[in-house]
């Protein structure tokens, strides 16, 4: 890989890293939920699209930049998994599995119809 | 709108970077591994876990405040460095290739140890106080 393809990752992953800093912030100061819905809607849209950038058959460098530098890291695992087990630790085993399970539910659920959308544009 | 602290970005963006460049570097490092299951994102999602918790109890819970460790290393580098869309869409593409028992599998595996090593990551972070 190029120099310039590892100053583009750099790039969009902090781009990804400051977008979901921002976007979680502006929710979770609006919603009164004890669920994280910050990272919910985060990793539900990032998974739309990536499905949506797999349903266009991108590849190579493209795909690279735009699918694992920067919508790998809009989205986030270990806040979803540490959420959880915060939720779990407060509330019991039925929040952090309704989190676990929404979260879960909507992302794939997100990836299949970007893709599917992808593919018909 | 929110007010942002541009020093906070900034240590987000940074630790972002560095999360999204060592992410990507393993996968051109151990691209093309045994086909089925996605060993790089199952590995590195489940460190990032664990990193991610040691830290964020630690900090919240141990340490006197520091306005700029959790952006940058919380969730700048554990939350870029991990990764949620990239499992989500291998496991539609395992379901695709009629191997809808590994993607429920993948799935599970991947929250099960990631939610072990957070777990495990927390008592350790709680239990160190006792030490220092």
């Amino acid at each position: 890989m190029s120099a310039w393809v590892w100053i583009a990752v750099a790039a969009l992953g902090a781009t990804g890293a400051s977008g979901r800093f921002v976007l979680d912030t502006l929710i979770s100061n609006r919603s009164g939920s004890r669920y994280p819905l910050g990272t919910f809607v985060i990793n539900a849209t990032g998974a739309f699209a990536l499905g949506l950038l797999t349903g266009l058959a991108l590849t190579g460098d493209a795909l690279l930049l735009a699918g694992s530098a920067l919508l790998g890291s809009y989205t986030t695992f270990s806040t979803w998994m540490f959420e959880t087990q915060r939720l779990a630790e407060d509330g019991g085993i039925a929040p952090a599995a309704v989190n676990v399970a929404a979260g879960l539910a909507a992302g794939v659920g997100a990836a299949v119809l970007g893709r599917l959308i992808g593919a018909h544009l | 709108m929110a007010a942002f602290d541009r020093r906070e970005l900034g240590a987000i963006s940074l630790g972002g970077a560095a999360g999204a460049l060592l992410r990507v570097w393993l996968g051109e490092t151990f691209a093309g591994g045994a086909p089925g299951w996605p060993w790089l994102t199952f590995a590195v999602n489940v460190t990032g876990s664990f990193a991610l918790a040691y830290l964020a109890t630690r900090l919240a819970e141990r340490l006197p405040l520091s306005s700029y460790r959790r952006p940058l290393l919380g969730t700048g580098f554990c939350g870029a460095y991990t990764t949620f869309s990239t499992m989500a869409v291998e496991t539609i593409k395992m379901f695709d290739a009629d191997r809808g028992g590994l993607a429920l599998a993948y799935a599970a595996a991947s929250i099960g140890a990631g939610f072990i090593a957070i777990w495990v990551a927390t008592s350790l972070a709680r239990r160190t106080r006792a030490l220092t």
